[in-house]
């Protein structure tokens, strides 16, 4: 990877540096231990089942239904929350999950009949033009947050921003076992990945549809991102 | 538009807030909502302290480090193949980005929402170089549309605007033939935005924070606009103010859960997204990353009493619960950070000659402090600028100096004294009556004399009473307590 530019810091971060005191910045900073650590304590020691009532709780707060499925019946309870929201056309990511949860043949299913369209890096002109005219994107979370009803979303190869973006409906498919309290867990799970060469250029932590109160203050479901959102929880190992 | 909003006064900026009815209705019940549904998720945390205690030390320790972290986070970021350009004024930062715009022959730049770039005047230089920019926050949106009328909260910016008074811009600038219903509004926003986002050549964003360690940028949004501004164009360009930065991700977690509390009363926002370099060929994001870290002054409150002021998070909570700003509004302050936190920051970024009524317009009530989820004092740092302002500045009004020149003098001598106390009556007759009399109030008791009556000039002096009460008539607390 070629490496970019950087202009103009030495003066700026000298400057800095000289206001606080110094000719020039520590060579080394070491974290200090915080006195207080509220955020290890929320939901601390919860179950799985338990960060899921949490999860469909807060979801309900959020404008977002959350459904529950065993593995047999995701297929089932994924084809009725696509018919809810009005049916495709639909964009899906490409991710080995949908067939390692027996969504393989449906997918393909929805694809002969022009319904249903995997995600590929391909040209970003295509790939916008789908996503755009796609009524629904579905990925699957990477890691869920219980306490604020989040999917977090990490971008990889067959796995574009745009599908949970650009549609004007998402399903988030959520492996019970990507359940964690709350986004503490998520930032260790992301420094973790960092130390071992994984940044991803993107990660999403989404929460519901889109929304804002910028007019009177009043809350509109639904701005410039997905205006509906579905949570499929499913039974893992 | 720069920090600077207004070229009114002081007092007439003021005037116009306290004049607008809807304004004012407006501004009341947004901070009991906003301050209402902060309260109830901060109780519900049951720890809030300990929450405030642990992000004041993160953001104390960054800024002590300051320049440590902002040279990882540089460093990181061109690792990945990121460009960082590091200015210190506003020329400085508006020519590399629009130079950036030059060498994509950009036409059109789709923007999130910044406060940095506002202060920088950004997209008057952009216009100026030929691109076409468009605020995609449904709220700034709305401003530009009305003829680039200012924002009055960091965080609603359209605060001051009725959904009828917004449907007629829509109408008049836009063709816009539906109801006033805010979820019509912004359906049509959402259909006139997304057509102007394929077109977007450029994506311009602020930074919530900066994440030193991973070379990464955070934006913190409900709209969903600055996603699609770091999806679609094919360059983008953070803007971000220098202290805008943590160490990990593991304090960014801790800020962002403070800014979606306080500032909305969110768990988390609908979006949180952590942003860095792509290599290029992920068939959507962009393929050039720039970000563009900003001085503009805040190097000058570095090592000074004022440092904590730059621990703010802009999450408006000070501004939720400031009495001042509930009865003035966000214009009064003349600037584009109003309320507690801009009467604390203007004046330090521009200096006290255009802001030196700012630390004034407080009651020192100290709910700005209390509320603060990074324990900024900023009630104390008001009294901080007081003083400088006074003392250092020698900036003081025209009449507060005579007046306290002339006190000086009479009070140390005797025979002026008397004669000044006697000449009081016969003054406060002739200016003023107070607001039942229409008295014609001049300068330094207009504001008084505006909203009160003046006490009756008929009584004794307190000399002259004080000398009849040691003789035993008690008549005179008599008008004490009906005043009261």
């Amino acid at each position: 990877m070629e490496t970019g530019t950087i202009s103009g810091k030495d003066k700026f971060l000298k400057r800095l540096s000289n206001r606080m005191g110094r000719e020039e910045a520590p060579a080394s900073v070491t974290l200090p231990a915080w006195s207080k650590r509220p955020q290890d304590k929320v939901l601390e020691g919860a179950s799985q089942d338990e960060l899921v009532d949490v999860l469909i709780a807060h979801s309900r707060a959020i404008h977002t239904d959350v459904v529950t499925s065993t593995s047999q019946d995701l297929e089932k309870f994924l084809q009725e929350a696509v018919s809810e929201l009005g049916g495709g056309p639909i964009v899906c990511t490409r991710d080995e999950r949908f067939s390692s949860f027996g969504l393989g043949n449906y997918l393909k299913q929805e694809e002969k009949n022009g319904s249903l369209h995997i995600w590929e890096e391909g040209s970003r002109e295509d790939n916008f033009k789908i996503a755009e005219k796609a009524n629904i994107g579905i990925t699957f979370s990477d890691v869920t947050l219980a306490e604020s009803g989040t999917v977090v979303l990490f971008r990889q190869e067959g796995i574009g921003r745009s599908v949970s973006l650009l549609p004007e409906n998402y399903i988030a498919i959520i492996p019970k076992s990507t359940l964690v309290p709350r986004m503490t867990q998520a930032a260790k799970i992301i420094r973790d990945n960092q130390k071992n060469g994984q940044m991803p250029s993107c990660i999403n932590f989404i929460s519901g549809p889109s929304n804002s109160a910028d007019i009177e203050l009043r809350l509109v479901v639904g701005v410039h991102g997905p205006v509906k959102v579905i949570y499929i929880v499913v039974e893992d190992a | 538009m720069g920090i600077k909003i207004s070229n009114d006064s002081f007092f007439e900026r003021v005037d116009k807030g306290i004049k607008n009815d809807f304004m004012r209705q407006a501004v009341s019940s947004a901070q009991d909502r906003l301050e209402g549904r902060k309260s109830a998720i901060t109780e519900e945390m049951g720890d809030w302290e300990d929450w405030r205690e642990l992000s004041e030390e993160i953001r104390q320790h960054t800024l002590e480090n300051l320049d440590y972290y902002l040279n990882q986070f540089a460093e990181n970021v061109a690792k990945q193949g990121g460009h960082v350009h590091f200015a210190e004024t506003p020329e400085e930062a508006n020519e590399y980005i629009t130079n950036v715009a030059k060498q994509k022959n950009a036409k059109k730049i789709l923007k999130a929402k910044s406060m940095v770039s506002e202060e920088i005047g950004m997209n008057e230089a952009l216009e100026k170089a030929g691109c076409e920019v468009i605020e995609s926050d449904l709220g700034e949106w709305i401003l530009q549309l009305d003829d680039h009328d200012p924002p009055s909260h960091i965080v609603v910016p359209a605060l001051h605007k009725n959904k009828e008074q917004i449907r007629e811009t829509f109408h008049v600038k836009r063709g816009y033939e539906d109801t006033a219903e805010p979820e019509r509004l912004a359906k049509f926003a959402r259909e006139q935005l997304r057509t102007e986002f394929m077109q977007a050549d450029i994506g311009i964003t602020g930074c919530n924070f900066a994440v030193a360690e991973s070379g990464a940028i955070s934006l913190v949004t409900n709209e969903g606009n600055a996603r699609l501004a770091t999806t679609i164009p094919k360059t983008t360009i953070a803007v971000m103010g220098m202290e805008r930065i943590v160490p990990t991700w593991e304090e960014l977690d801790v800020l962002v859960t403070m800014l979606c509390r306080s500032a909305v009363g969110q768990k988390l926002t609908s979006y949180i997204t952590g942003l860095t370099p792509s290599p290029g060929g992920e068939g959507d994001g962009p393929e050039d990353f720039h970000v563009v870290i900003i001085d503009n002054g805040r190097s000058k409150i570095l090592g000074t009493k004022y440092q904590s002021a730059l621990q703010c998070i802009r999450c408006a909570a000070c501004i939720n619960v400031c009495p001042v700003y509930r009865h003035v509004g966000g214009h009064s302050y003349g600037s584009i950070y109003p309320g507690p936190i801009g009467a604390v920051l203007t004046p330090l970024l521009e200096g006290y000659d255009d802001h030196k009524e700012l630390p004034y317009a407080s009651s020192l009530c100290a709910a700005c402090t209390d509320a603060c989820p990074v324990k900024i004092p900023l009630h104390e740092l008001l009294i901080e600028h007081r003083k400088d302002i006074v003392e250092k500045e020698k900036l003081g009004t025209f009449t507060e100096k005579v007046m306290m020149q002339g006190f000086g003098y009479g009070t140390s001598h005797p025979s002026f004294f008397k004669m000044g106390g006697k000449q009081v009556p016969f003054l406060m007759n002739i200016v003023a009556e107070g607001k039942d009399g229409g008295g014609i109030g001049p300068g330094p008791i207009k504001l008084w004399t505006e909203i009160r009556n003046l006490p009756n000039s008929k009584g004794d002096t307190f000399r002259k009473w004080f000398k009849k009460r040691k003789g035993g008539a008690r008549d005179g607390n008599r008008d004490d307590q009906r005043e009261r």
